[in-house]
């Protein structure tokens, strides 16, 4: 159950479309079979292999570069507290501690309901916010310790889930190229010549 | 001087303003505000022009690259060899250098800003694909790129033949996993390849010679393509006209840390000193708590620190690069009188050993070096002998003399950027530019922290902890 359901493989097909050569597809694909299954699994490697022509080795090989990706299973809410410079000025230590407190695990830890999941992460691009964490990848900004306690109670009485979506679900609308309007993705090497608006020069190479 | 609840952050003044000139405006993302505010103009005038001459437009804006290396666009779209095809362009959204926000404010609050750059860009290059690469973790900016290339589309202003032109572009969404030293040009080609995210070697992999797929590609910040529609709309001459003559234009700056109002600003390029910024009404407003100003870093977590000393610097480039740092993904991080300068120095080399992609052994081996080094220094356990060790893994990755701050106090002289480097990419610098700076300016803090050096204390760093 763990391979595409038929809406996603058919996203996966116009995902990979989009790219010159499919194995560029294969990071947003990654990001596909974690939102379909909280996590990425090793049968979704060897679907993604089939569909952009490496070997599930080659998947493995560029997912576990990429931290985002989890291959074991993770918590509905992925907690992500950040620890670098301007949060760590702010007093992100104290955020951590109250997480690791209130979920009663260490930071890399899943609670036992499968829940939670925290990490201390690093620099999130909101450092005039600091301190701050995501939860799945949405922003809480100037966190204070007991802010944190009440953003883990409110995520177990499930009021955030409008707005926080279950792990591995990353922007919820998703880009989408009409056939009508498309130019194509064309195998570089096919291509010969510049593109229509640039003027061929005398030698008809292009400019 | 105002905020915006929809745009945390940010703080407007009576300023010039180019690329954030609808942030006032609650829906700025949407295609109906962007219309209505002079959107897509730039597009227009753009494709009724020989591509040639928009390109000679961007050039002689002297435009320069907002992700770091400051090197001129109009320039870099000119390296692609001639009569090579097809050439593509990858937009650079993987803003992660610690410190640095600009690019997912202007990706969430005004989408289509950076679509028309895309258009313009690749119209004046010749560039017949472009990729637009987002940081991973950002979901909400890859929410709003999403919806508006799908309104752009559908409005006839991305695909084929655009506006009724012979001009025909895809934007491409892509978007990335966690890994920050994709960020650098040749990994996110890696990346978007689908492999690893690691440097390649230059030379030979310019991309603009040998790029995505082995062809020429243009990789351009999130934040120069947003310049472009503003340039191609009212031309290079009002561009200049704006900051002085090497730094035309605005920047986007984000100031943290201990201010008392932390936030981003777009200030006029070149002329804008750090102590403005740091404690002029109309920006940050001095330091918390009315505590004196201990240290500061000028440009991003990989820039060596600045002290009150540099404070009446402009924010331009070779002025900041002879003071001994740099200026570059615009990003400053206040410290006051009350931090642990050594503790402080540790969360960005961690930071940056944390993110070494491992292709090159000194950064690989010696950023985890410094980090367990500095960790022990910290938490108390070092010795002289490991500020010592800490300086010559550090010469390892740098070797030979080190950008750092002039400093009256110490009788120190500036030591002008940049720095020599035995690895391909400056993530392995960046990991000892903190702990340079930190030891070079605050010597005291850490003779203060250490223990004289015993017989036989050489305690080898490997045996502390796992290599994670």
């Amino acid at each position: 159950m763990a391979r595409f359901n038929d809406a996603n493989l058919t996203t996966a097909h116009e995902i990979i479309a989009r790219y010159p050569r499919p194995k560029s597809a294969l990071i947003p694909l990654l990001h596909l079979a974690q939102e379909q299954n909280g996590y990425v699994t090793d049968e979704a490697m060897r679907q993604i292999a089939e569909l952009v022509g490496v070997t599930p080795a080659e998947v493995l090989g560029t997912g576990s570069f990429y931290e985002m990706f989890r291959f074991e299973p993770t918590g509905r809410y992925l907690i992500n507290i950040c620890g670098t410079m301007s949060c760590a000025l702010m007093g992100a230590r104290e955020l951590l501690h109250a997480a690791e407190r209130s979920l009663g695990i260490h930071a890399g830890g899943t609670t036992p309901d499968g829940l939670f999941t925290l990490h201390q992460a690093e620099c999130q691009a909101a450092c005039t916010e600091a301190p701050c964490l995501q939860v799945n990848y949405r922003y809480r900004f100037k966190m204070t310790p007991e802010g944190v306690e009440q953003l883990i109670d409110d995520l177990r009485a499930g009021k955030l889930d409008d707005e926080i979506p279950p792990h591995g679900t990353l922007a919820r609308v998703r880009q989408h190229i009409p056939s009508d309007r498309a130019v194509g993705a064309v195998d570089p090497d096919d291509v010969v010549g510049p593109p229509a608006w640039i003027p061929v020069t005398v030698e008809g190479a292009g400019s | 001087m105002t905020s915006y609840s929809w745009a945390p952050g940010f703080v407007a003044g009576d300023r010039p303003r180019i690329v954030t000139s609808r942030f006032e405006f609650e829906d700025s993302f949407t295609l109906e505000r962007y219309l209505a505010t002079g959107g897509y103009a730039g597009l227009r005038a753009a494709i009724a022009r020989p591509a040639a001459e928009v390109h000679e437009e961007v050039r002689s804006s002297t435009l320069l690259g907002r992700g770091g290396a400051g090197f001129p666009a109009g320039v870099k779209w000119g390296l692609t060899p001639e009569g090579v095809f097809p050439r593509y362009l990858v937009v650079n959204g993987d803003e992660s250098e610690p410190g640095t926000y600009k690019d997912r404010l202007l990706m969430e609050r005004d989408p289509h800003q950076l679509i028309e750059g895309c258009l313009i860009a690749c119209y004046a290059a010749g560039l017949s694909r472009c990729f637009l690469y987002i940081r991973g973790e950002m979901a909400l900016a890859q929410e709003r790129m999403a919806t508006a290339l799908n309104d752009a589309y559908a409005a006839g202003y991305i695909g084929k033949n655009i506006l009724g032109s012979d001009f025909s572009v895809d934007i491409v969404l892509h978007w990335g996993a966690g890994a920050y030293v994709v960020g650098e040009e040749t990994a996110l080609i890696e990346s978007l390849e689908g492999n690893r995210g690691m440097p390649r070697l230059k030379p030979p992999y310019f991309p603009a010679a040998i790029g995505l797929y082995g062809k020429p590609t243009i990789v351009n910040n999130v934040e120069t393509l947003s310049n472009l529609p503003w340039i191609a709309t009212n031309g290079a001459a009002a561009y200049t006209a704006i900051g002085t003559e090497s730094s035309p234009g605005t920047r986007m700056v984000a100031v943290s840390g201990h201010v008392k109002r932390p936030g981003v600003y777009e200030i006029v390029n070149g002329t804008t000193t750090f102590r403005d910024l740091l404690y002029g009404e109309e920006f940050c407003q001095g330091i918390r708590d009315d505590n004196e100003l201990k240290a500061f870093v000028p440009g991003g977590g990989s820039a060596p620190w600045f002290l009150p000393d540099q404070l009446d610097l402009p924010f331009e480039g070779r002025l900041v690069g002879a003071a001994g740092s740099m200026l570059g993904s615009g990003a400053i991080m206040v410290m006051d009188s009350t931090t642990d300068i050594p503790a402080a120095a540790l969360t960005l080399t961690r930071f940056y050993a944390h993110e070494s992609c491992g292709k090159c052994v000194p950064c690989r081996e010696g950023g985890t070096w410094l980090m367990r080094i500095l960790e022990r220094v910290v938490e108390g356990q070092g010795t002289t002998e490991d500020l010592d060790l800490l300086l010559e893994v550090g010469g390892s990755i740098c070797p030979g003399s080190m950008p750092h701050a002039a400093s009256a106090e110490l009788g120190l002289e500036a030591t002008p950027f940049p720095y020599r480097m035995t690895t391909i990419c400056f993530v392995g610098p960046s990991a000892y530019v903190p702990v340079h700076s930190a030891i070079t300016l605050f010597p005291s803090e850490f003779a203060e922290r250490v223990a004289p050096a015993r017989v036989r204390t050489r305690i080898p760093v490997t045996a502390v902890g796992s290599a994670q």
